[in-house]
């Protein structure tokens, strides 16, 4: 079950270090009562069966930004690769053995003179079958709203001071197509391992809102 | 939305809870079954109006439109979802009990 | 190429952005055709449509409010929406 997490030594936090939310021990509410009812009807009407709500929750659980950071990685070490996931990140996404369904994704390289950030301002479309589900701020009203017409204050409030003469590109994720941001390697990481490097590239980095870091 | 004014961006995240993870399944699912698309789910959600945004979680909007789109497509009525829903409600007062 | 982003204030479900609408921009790259938000929302089938990226420079969309007017947004616009300028 997804909130046996007896094994690990952050009491009260997730595997991803945030507190899990309440469910299964706090009041019902009327959308729980309305999404339990709706299932149920579902699967007794033969639309979906049980086995492939359990299957499709495990396969959501099971992508995480370790899946970006492996294409990112390998881009930062393959120049012939990185050309091939720009051109077209889809398919060498799925090439690499990942199951992102039928998204379209576009890989967006960050340079010395470009920096790329993503954002939804119409919902809070985000490449979620490579790196799983957005975080919440990332659907908020707030990051919405402000980062296309104020995107280096945002990036300052993440902690990202770009310099003025570099060109900032966002992507409003208006339609079809999902992004990825392929950051720039760190200096401090040239000549790592392709494995090694996956441990610098960060969810944010892979946004836009962040930049690789060194392991801790 | 986009270029409006707004406040700081409150960087807290939270892990999933099963009942929201249910929610986004079923929408996969039955989107994948022909029985919505993802611009029907966006289309329920922006006609809540913006006063949804403020009452309501993300995935509690969610369930409100895949429920509402599920009867649009006709694999459930509004009946069928009244009456389980209070024969739900009946089993308990915590989700554990209740699913 | 140079477009316009059509000032058209429909009602509906549309996924051209109410801050692009009436802005323009150059094609940043043609996408392919696509399933018409605009049909699909309300369960019609619809011909599909192109869809373009289209690169907008902040100057343009905001005016004297851009904090840079040189960095750029870019956004997928279904082609119905744009028109040449």
């Amino acid at each position: 079950m997804p909130h046996d997490h007896h094994d690990h030594s952050h009491e009260g936090l997730s595997t991803s270090g945030h507190p899990y939310r309440a469910d299964n021990d706090t009041g019902l509410s009327y959308w729980q009562v309305m999404e339990i009812a709706l299932r149920e009807l579902l699967i007794e009407k033969g639309y979906l069966t049980a086995a492939q709500i359990h299957a499709q929750i495990n396969a959501m659980d099971s992508r995480s930004p370790a899946n970006g950071a492996r294409v990112v990685a390998r881009a930062w070490v393959d120049p012939e690769f990185k050309a091939a996931l720009l051109d077209n990140a889809s398919e060498v996404s799925r090439a690499m053995g990942f199951d992102i369904g039928p998204m379209h994704l576009i890989a967006l390289e960050n340079t010395d003179e470009v920096h790329n950030v993503v954002v939804c301002t119409l919902c809070s479309c985000y490449p979620r079958n490579l790196l799983g589900l957005p975080p919440d701020w990332y659907k908020s009203r707030a990051y919405r709203s402000r980062t296309v017409i104020e995107p280096r204050k945002v990036l300052s409030e993440f902690g990202l001071n770009l310099p003025e003469q570099m060109q900032v590109r966002v992507h409003d994720s208006t339609a079809d197509m999902r992004y990825i941001v392929i950051p720039a390697q760190p200096e401090d990481s040239f000549g790592l391992s392709e494995e090694a490097l996956a441990a610098w590239v960060t969810r944010d980095s892979m946004i836009g809102v962040g930049l690789p870091l060194a392991p801790k | 939305m986009g270029g409006d004014p707004a406040g700081p961006i409150n960087p807290d995240e939270h892990d999933f809870a099963l009942w929201e993870k249910r929610v986004d399944a079923l929408m996969v699912l039955t989107s994948a079954a022909g029985l919505m698309t993802t611009d029907s789910l966006r289309r329920v959600l922006e006609d809540m109006g913006p006063d949804a945004y403020e009452t309501m979680t993300y995935y509690e909007r969610w369930i409100a439109s895949v429920a509402q789109n599920m009867v649009e497509a006709g694999a459930v009525t509004t009946e069928e979802l009244g009456a389980k829903m209070t024969e739900v409600r009946a089993r308990g007062s915590t989700y554990g009990a209740a699913s | 190429m140079k477009v316009r982003v059509k000032s058209h204030w429909p009602p509906g479900h549309i996924r051209t952005p109410a801050y692009l609408r009436g802005k323009i921009g150059n094609i940043e790259r043609h996408i392919g055709l696509f399933n018409n938000p605009e049909d699909s929302a309300y369960r019609q089938a619809g011909p599909q449509r192109e869809l373009v990226r289209v690169r907008f420079h902040m100057a343009e969309i905001w005016g004297a409010r851009a904090e840079r007017g040189e960095d750029v947004i870019e956004a997928e616009i279904y082609a119905h929406w744009l028109e040449p300028v």
